[in-house]
Parts: structure tokens; C-alpha cells; sequence
């Protein structure tokens, strides 16, 4: 107990970088998962951009990269987590590997809401001159927006689970403060108070996510 | 001028299995509606009647023959320029298909905003659609929140919002109780003569097309088979296939096993005949069996309306020898129509 109470600053430091790396995972691996999600969704056969190389090349894609255990992903991409942020460690590396990975996991997830969205509003919209692009933005998202905070909501999630990693490459946050300060130093007491903060993090983000779906559907 | 002119139309997709046949959904269609049609098209599903009136607001493209809209040919148009045409062409479907995420109002405004309808005057124009089709205090309710009936009225009020001069209803009202339908039926006839808009209205329902439709085009295995004004395909089907779906509607005609049970009940010639319009005088045609002397027993009969013209038919056993029986059918053949049934 007295061991954590020392520990205190450096508990809510590492409160704040999990934060900070999930925060902005959350941002780019969404925006990610969402463009190839919306790839997938419309370049399937009868969607409105019917396109079956670039479909097949996406669905592969996705399929090689979701199932890779993100300890090795992170491994494997730091070649090029090095290329594009200059630096194979560190939060920076840890934030662009796991939006990639993230990216690839939420696509899925995407591309299983909208297939919720009936076609024939899609009929609907194009009967009286929309184009795809306004379609993306005025008909398959807002009517897929309550699925796709939850799925939102859900990954969120899956990026705390993959934020914990960060450690072993000199990133960050409450995954590392568990393992350097608790798990390291027989410090049982250490390890659940980042336990404990990790779930009520969880927690409060799956309140609000059910929160804000259960208002864009209005139940 | 016809306002939508099919010439030649076909329709047909690959097969989904590896080296097999190709399905042709519409075989060589060719069809006129003129302005102010109601023009029906029935068929059983499957008959290719849904995949015609896609190709219509080019949601399917054809892969063969014309499709003129309004006089332009937009079977070979891109897909930029068809969303202009579009604009013209409001369509209504069965499952409404209204947008779950926006209220009434919004669903109403969603063609105007595509049409760059200028933002100030929105408003009020979904007001005037929102109270042709009679639900202004639905404005801010949303969809999950109406009765079929109403949603379809919205469904009606967003067709109709960018003014379009032809109507596409594809099944509007098959997924509607029979009073629901009657309403829809009723507004789409308001639609067309208080907005003077063509209406174009597929339906498995011949009841559907005997209350709103002009005229109509019969279709079975992606062909039409017949078509003409709604009164001559209703009053004297030519194909198997029409005379089916008339039947579903058209009271007088005893069915193959109610003729079963009429022929063991009345011995003598059974005939039915029947009337169009006001061309035969039924008492004409009774006198002629009086004055050859065969007696007679009305055994079967009804008389329809269609867009107030009557037609009917009745079916009579006629008690008397045969030289007699077919000296008065000789003669009553001059004045109508006559089916011998035994």
C-alpha cells in the first residue's frame, strides 16, 4: 500500500498517457476503419460502387491483419511505424501501430453496421438524384449512427487492451506503470490499483457510448 | 407525346453460377404512357414487373433497346447526367423506405436539399407537401412513429417534393390493409388529376388497378402479354394470363369447379354471355330465347363497374332441344357475346 501511495504521481501520469494514446487512437484508427469499412461496404457486389478487385484486395487485407496478436503486429510494423514517425519507440511508434491495427479491426466492425442500413432507402436516395458522396454522408451514416458508436464504444476497449503493450517499446501509460511497478517489484496492491483505473475507464466510456447510441435511436 | 416510351427493352443479368445461362428478367419490352396516364403494370412476382419500372429512373440500367423519358433516350446516359433526370421522376415503394434518422419533415425536404432547392423557401415547401398529403401535424414525428398509411403519405409528399412530372409506385400499397390502400389509391388519384403528374403503378393486385388505373399493361415472364385501356382488358381478357388476374376481381364468371357444381344442379345447355357497356340491351337479348322458345334460369352472374362503365356476365341453362337451343344462340350471337360451357 505504501509503495502505491508513493507512486501516486507517477500512477496519474501514467492515467493521463493511456489516455492520450487511446484518445488518439480512438481518432485515427476510427477514421480508418471507417474509410475501409465504407471501402468494403461499397465496392461489394450491388453496392453503389460495385468494385470487385479493390473489394477483394480490402477483404484480404483485412482478413491477413485483424487475426496478427497485436505483441507481434507491433513488432512486425515497426519498420514502418519508424518510417512515418521518425521513431520506432515511444508513444508516438505505439499511437500509429495501434491505429493501424485498430483500423483494420474497426473496419469490420463498419462494414457490419452499414449492411444493417436497408438497401432500399439507399433506392430511395438515389431516385431522387443523390449521388454516392452525399449518400455516405446523408443516408448510410447518420442512419447507421446508433451500430456504429456501440461498435465505436467496443473497440474503444480493444485500444486500452493494446495501449498496455505500449511498454515494450518504451511507450507509456497504465499497461507499463502495471508491469514496471507492480508486476516487477512483487507489488501486488500496485497492479490492481492500475487494474481498478482501467476498469472504471472502461466503464465510464461504455455509459457514455450506450448513452449517446441510445440517443442517436432514439430509445 | 409519349412521356415515357420504351422501345425494345431488355433486361438481363449474368449467370450467378460459373458458364451457366443468362437471365433475361425483361425480354423486349416496348410501352407508351402518354401524359396523364395512370398506366398499371401486373404481373405475378417474378414477372419482371418491379426490374421494368427501375429501369424507368435508370436505378438498374437496361442492357438493351430505348428507354425515353420525356423524349430524351437515357439508356446510354452516365450516371452524372441521370441524377438530373431523376429529379423529375419521384418514386414511392413498398416498404416506404423513409430515412429512420430524420423526422417527417426532413424526409420530405431530403429530395430539395439534393435538388439545391434554395434553403429559405424549404420550408414552406415541405408545409404545402406535408398538407396535400394531410399530415401537418406529423412534421417533427419520426418514421417508427407513423402508421403504414402515413408513412407511404410521406413516402408521397418526398416523391412528389422536387415536382416531378412522373410518379413511379412500386408496390405502394401491398404492404397496406385494404382501407390503408384505398386512402393511398385515393391520393395518388388527387397526385394525377390535381397535379396532372403520370403515374406509372406496379401491382400484383388487379383491385388496385381497377381503382385508380387508365389503362394497363399485363406482364408474365419479363414480356408484356397484353395491354390496352383497363375497361377492354378487364371486360374481355385475351391472354390466359389476364383472365386469371381479372378473374381475382371481375365478378360473374363461375370458376372451372364452381361450373362443376352448376352443371350437377341444372340439367339443359349452360351458356354464359356477356355484356359491355350500354352496346346490347340485355331485354333484346332475353327476348330473343321468349320468342324461340327456350326457357331459361339465370344460373350465375355480376355485373362490374370500371371508370363508370358497367360490363357483366351471366351464365344461363337453357331447358329446350337442341335445333331450338341453337337457332336462339345464332341469333343471340349477333348481339353479344356468347361462351358455351356445356
Amino acid at each position: 500500500m505504501d509503495a502505491l501511495i508513493n507512486l501516486l504521481p507517477e500512477l496519474w501520469t501514467a492515467t493521463g498517457e493511456t489516455l492520450y494514446i487511446v484518445a488518439a487512437t480512438l481518432f485515427f484508427g476510427g477514421i480508418g476503419g471507417l474509410i475501409v469499412g465504407l471501402g468494403l461496404y461499397l465496392t461489394r457486389g450491388g453496392s453503389i460502387l460495385d468494385n470487385k478487385p479493390v473489394f477483394v484486395v480490402l477483404n484480404v487485407l483485412v482478413n491477413v491483419i485483424r487475426p496478427i496478436p497485436f505483441i507481434i503486429f507491433l513488432a512486425a510494423a515497426q519498420p514502418l511505424a519508424r518510417a512515418v514517425t521518425g521513431s520506432g519507440i515511444g508513444n508516438d511508434a505505439i499511437i500509429f501501430t495501434i491505429s493501424l491495427a485498430a483500423s483494420f479491426a474497426m473496419a469490420r466492425i463498419v462494414e457490419q453496421n452499414l449492411l444493417t442500413v436497408t438497401p432500399g432507402v439507399i433506392d430511395a436516395a438515389r431516385s431522387v438524384g443523390a449521388g454516392p458522396v452525399r449518400i455516405i454522408f446523408t443516408v448510410l451514416l447518420p442512419e447507421a449512427l446508433g451500430p456504429l458508436i456501440l461498435g465505436f464504444t467496443f473497440i474503444f476497449v480493444a485500444l486500452v487492451d493494446m495501449s498496455a503493450v505500449a511498454g515494450f517499446v518504451g511507450g507509456g501509460g497504465l499497461g507499463n506503470f502495471a508491469l514496471q511497478y507492480g508486476y516487477r517489484q512483487y507489488e501486488p496492491v500496485v497492479t490492481w490499483a492500475a487494474v481498478l483505473l482501467i476498469i472504471i475507464l472502461v466503464q465510464l466510456v461504455q455509459f457514455l457510448g450506450n448513452s449517446l447510441a441510445r440517443k442517436a435511436l432514439r430509445r | 407525346m409519349s412521356v415515357v416510351s420504351l422501345r425494345n427493352v431488355s433486361k438481363s443479368y449474368p449467370s450467378s453460377t460459373k458458364g451457366g445461362a443468362t437471365v433475361t428478367a425483361i425480354d423486349s419490352v416496348s410501352l407508351d404512357v402518354e401524359a396523364g396516364d395512370i398506366y398499371g403494370i401486373i404481373g405475378y412476382s417474378g414477372a419482371g414487373k418491379s426490374t421494368l419500372v427501375r429501369l424507368v429512373n435508370a436505378l438498374e440500367r437496361s442492357t438493351g433497346g430505348e428507354i425515353h423519358i420525356n423524349g430524351r433516350d437515357i439508356a446510354t446516359l452516365p450516371e452524372r447526367e441521370l441524377r438530373k433526370i431523376r429529379l423529375g421522376i419521384g418514386m414511392i415503394f413498398q416498404q416506404f423506405n423513409l430515412l429512420g434518422s430524420r423526422t417527417v419533415a426532413g424526409n420530405v425536404a431530403y429530395p430539395l436539399e439534393v435538388a439545391g432547392f434554395p434553403k429559405q423557401d424549404r420550408a414552406a415547401r415541405v408545409a404545402e407537401l406535408l398538407s396535400f398529403v394531410g399530415l401537418t401535424d406529423k412534421a417533427k414525428s419520426y418514421p417508427d412513429q407513423l402508421s403504414g398509411g402515413q408513412k407511404q403519405r410521406v413516402g408521397i409528399a418526398r416523391a412528389l417534393a422536387t415536382s416531378p412530372s412522373i410518379l413511379l409506385a412500386d408496390e405502394a400499397t401491398s404492404a397496406l390493409d385494404p382501407e390503408t390502400t384505398h386512402e393511398v389509391l385515393a391520393l395518388l388519384k388527387r397526385v394525377n388529376a390535381e397535379l396532372g403528374i403520370t403515374i406509372i403503378v406496379i401491382t400484383h393486385e388487379m383491385d388496385v388497378i381497377q381503382t385508380i388505373a387508365t389503362k394497363v399493361a399485363v406482364m408474365d415472364q419479363g414480356k408484356v402479354i397484353e395491354r390496352g385501356p383497363v375497361f377492354d382488358v378487364f371486360s374481355n381478357p385475351q391472354h390466359p394470363a389476364s383472365a386469371r388476374f381479372v378473374s381475382t376481381v371481375v365478378k360473374g364468371v363461375p370458376s372451372a369447379p364452381e361450373l362443376e357444381v352448376l352443371r350437377e344442379r341444372h340439367t339443359g345447355r349452360i351458356v354464359t354471355l356477356s355484356f359491355r357497356d350500354t352496346e346490347v340491351d340485355q331485354s333484346e337479348v332475353f327476348g330473343e330465347f321468349v320468342r324461340a322458345g327456350v326457357p331459361f334460369q339465370v344460373i350465375y352472374g355480376g355485373v362490374n363497374e370500371i371508370q363508370g362503365r358497367p360490363f357483366g356476365h351471366l351464365t344461363l341453362a337453357l331447358h329446350a332441344d337442341d335445333d331450338r337451343v341453337d337457332a336462339a344462340l345464332e341469333r343471340v350471337r349477333l348481339l353479344t357475346t356468347v361462351t358455351e360451357v356445356r
